[in-house]
């Protein structure tokens, strides 16, 4: 889970190897924000596979490479 | 794998603690916190670290990722807080401002060209929204090496 200047930069690093998922940096913000935000509540608790398949949908990070199962 | 009150207490104080020390607590910093002993608070890690509550060194009782936080260096530091961290990844670099709700400074390299790159998070926005993140392991196997991914 890395960061690139661009796409450009990417493709170069992959190489010959299949891509993953790529997202802009101010939407891995709001995942990030959506995702880890509750993670120092004194009463936090796990949430469920679904629980988090949600947030990655509300984002529209669908198809395989964002399937948690 | 569930977790039960008790696993689950545990992994709070481990988190609180990690913040507060600003590094990860050692299994006797916990059981003294907690009033109990090294062995119970390495069992209970090493369950939570099966229900991918923490990540354990290899072979050691010793927190390796309290996720978002690091507890080894990466090449991924954040400001935030008055104070470095370490993130395991980028999306954990970010997740570090959003765990501590507060802005911050993220600090790494692009991960081709090792160019620097700093990006400010203010009020849970980037400075500079140019730059792209990859994952190269689908979410599925994400756990199956935690480390790589």
């Amino acid at each position: 889970m890395n960061l690139f200047r661009s796409e450009e930069h990417i493709v170069r690093w992959l190489g010959s190897r299949s891509p993953g998922a790529t997202i802009g940096v101010a939407t891995l913000c709001e995942l990030a924000h959506l995702w880890w935000s509750d993670r120092l509540d004194p009463d936090w608790k796990p949430r469920t596979r679904e629980q988090n398949q949600a947030i990655l949908d509300r984002l529209g990070l669908m198809g395989e490479p964002w399937q948690l199962a | 794998m569930l977790i039960d009150l008790a696993e689950l207490h545990l992994r709070n104080v481990t988190y609180r603690l990690f913040v507060e020390l600003g590094r990860a607590p050692t299994v006797h910093e916990v059981a003294a916190d907690i009033e109990s002993d090294d062995e119970e608070v390495e069992a209970g890690w090493r369950r939570l670290h099966d229900a991918h509550a923490l990540v354990l060194q290899q072979g050691a009782a010793e927190i390796r990722m309290a996720n978002p936080f690091s507890a080894v260096p990466t090449a991924y530091r954040v400001f935030a807080r008055d104070r470095w961290w370490y993130a395991n990844c980028a999306w954990d670099a970010f997740g570090i401002c959003a765990a501590l709700r507060a802005d911050g400074r993220i600090e790494t390299s692009c991960a081709d060209c090792a160019e620097a790159l700093t990006i400010r998070v203010d009020n849970q926005s980037v400075d500079d929204e140019s730059l792209r993140f990859h994952c190269l392991v689908p979410a599925s196997r994400w756990w199956d090496d935690i480390v790589f991914t």
